[in-house]
């Protein structure tokens, strides 16, 4: 129903006139609920484009491939913040399977489970059947590597990756690279890539053309987003010295169940919303964790994030949407 | 359960209260503090200074309260997940790691040697904590 939408969005609009920001200026005010945010990159300069209209028509003219992001499932989480995980999944997925464009895959940045129970995985499994892209590249956040060094999570999802689960591969002359940040974490840190990942990272770098697009995809964001509440990697920078010389790279992590992006030059981070629960802004809660908000508002704060690969500009387009159907909600502060 | 006589200050987790002149034990029973993150999540029965000699360390809010514990050698430390969220235990030098603690669930180790160990929650590492054992 594009005119609803529009019309709430131009409502939307009318609220924060008082900060004298127009339709084409209201970038600059990240913070409110209504727009979906994309950004591409084209010869190396970032290019922000508001996108208002439904996430139905939301495909990127000219893409040639798709994926979707989708994060922090925490199956077998069953608090207040949202009793039923799983059903918010399942949400997530019809929306998925609801895209005009099919996706050619889905990558989970981790956090599938709640507690890395086998019971936890299966359900998980069982509820991605419905997913129409039936290859899913997985890494594992830190509920995911609980028992036994990972070994339940390994045996799953594992097959093909190296150490606690690294690996990479290619996409219509894309290289995509997984990471696991979140074994292996020192008293006091952050989350860790490792000696043995890094030399790898190196490796598996090296010699491959610098117009290369490179997507880099971990579970605890490798930018440094409020370390208070642990959210960054102590090692990251590391990481991305190798990825410097390349002409278009993007980050994709979870975590922080919520959206934040920022681009430095040639390289854009972005975090997903969660499938499961959102968590406060930095600092602005005792702690991270589950926020509780009213019933009502769960699905506008859980999302899928739909990215559009386009290889003439050699760009990706990273378009993030709530499960209740409406624009992207606000939180796409740039960190640090 | 210590007793608690005048108490000066006192850490809320929900909104700041202001309270004038006599504060008694009662009325912190009686506030509904809520948590500013999750509803319905009951705070401590009473919220006084954290037991510094106690044998019990409670996980909250991504935090260990209290984070320095002393007890003497051949004491048994219970450490008890509040949280919504699951904890681990870890020794910072492998002398002790829980399981995953989900909320309720509890890790007890019993500390023979006199000595420091500091631990953290190998899911979050930036909580820490650290046991001092007396002779």
């Amino acid at each position: 129903m594009p005119n609803k939408k529009q019309d709430f969005i131009d409502q939307k609009l009318q609220d924060i006139n008082n900060d004298g920001v127009d339709r084409r200026g209201f970038l600059k005010c990240m913070a409110w609920a209504g727009t979906g945010l994309v950004w591409t990159l084209s010869g190396g300069i970032p290019i922000s484009r508001a996108f208002g209209r439904s996430p139905e028509k939301n495909a990127v003219k000219g893409a040639d491939f798709s994926f979707v992001q989708i994060s922090d499932s925490h199956i077998g989480f069953n608090k207040p913040a949202n009793p039923d995980v799983t059903a918010t999944l399942q949400t997530a997925i019809s929306r998925i399977n609801a895209l005009p464009h099919s996706p050619d895959f889905i990558i989970h940045t981790g956090d599938l489970s709640q507690l890395s129970k086998p019971s936890e995985f299966d359900t998980l499994d069982q509820t991605l059947k419905s997913a129409n892209p039936k290859q899913i590249y997985f890494v594992p956040g830190e509920h995911d590597m609980l028992t036994d060094n990972g070994e339940q999570y390994l045996q799953r999802y594992g097959k093909g990756t190296k150490g606690a689960g690294w690996y990479s591969f290619d996409q219509k002359g894309v290289h995509f690279v997984g990471l696991v940040n979140v074994v292996n974490l020192k008293a006091g840190g952050l989350g860790s890539l490792g000696h043995d990942q890094l030399e790898w990272l190196e490796d598996d770098l090296k010699g491959r053309s610098a117009s290369t697009p490179i997507v880099l995809f971990a579970h605890i964001p490798l930018w440094t987003i409020y370390p208070d509440w642990g959210w960054g990697t102590d090692d990251s920078e590391q990481a991305l010295s190798y990825v410097k010389r390349f002409g278009s790279v993007t980050v994709l992590n979870g975590h922080i169940h919520q959206v934040m992006q920022k681009v430095e030059g040639k390289l854009s981070f972005h975090t997903a919303m969660s499938t499961a629960f959102p968590q406060p802004a930095p600092g602005t809660a005792p702690s991270a964790g589950p926020m509780k908000v009213p019933p009502e508002q769960l699905q506008k704060v859980l999302g899928i994030t739909d990215v559009n690969y386009m290889v003439s500009g050699k760009s990706l387009a990273v378009i993030d949407s709530p499960l209740d159907g409406s624009s992207a909600s606000a939180s796409g502060k740039s960190g640090d | 359960m210590k007793t608690i006589g005048m108490i000066k200050s006192v850490v809320v987790r929900s909104k700041a209260l202001a309270f004038a002149g006599v504060m008694s034990t009662l009325m912190f029973c009686a506030v509904a503090a809520h948590s500013a993150r999750v509803a319905g999540n009951p705070p401590s029965a009473a919220a006084g200074p954290p037991a510094a000699t106690g044998t019990e360390v409670n996980i909250d809010n991504f935090a260990f309260n209290p984070a320095v514990i002393t007890v003497k050698a051949g004491t048994q430390v219970i450490w008890i997940n509040k949280d919504d969220i699951p904890h681990t235990v870890d020794s910072s030098e492998g002398k002790f790691k829980s399981a995953a603690l989900d909320t309720d669930e509890k890790f007890e180790f019993k500390f023979s040697e006199p000595g420091e160990y500091p631990f953290f929650c190998r899911m979050h590492p930036k909580m820490t904590g650290k046991v001092i054992v007396q002779p």
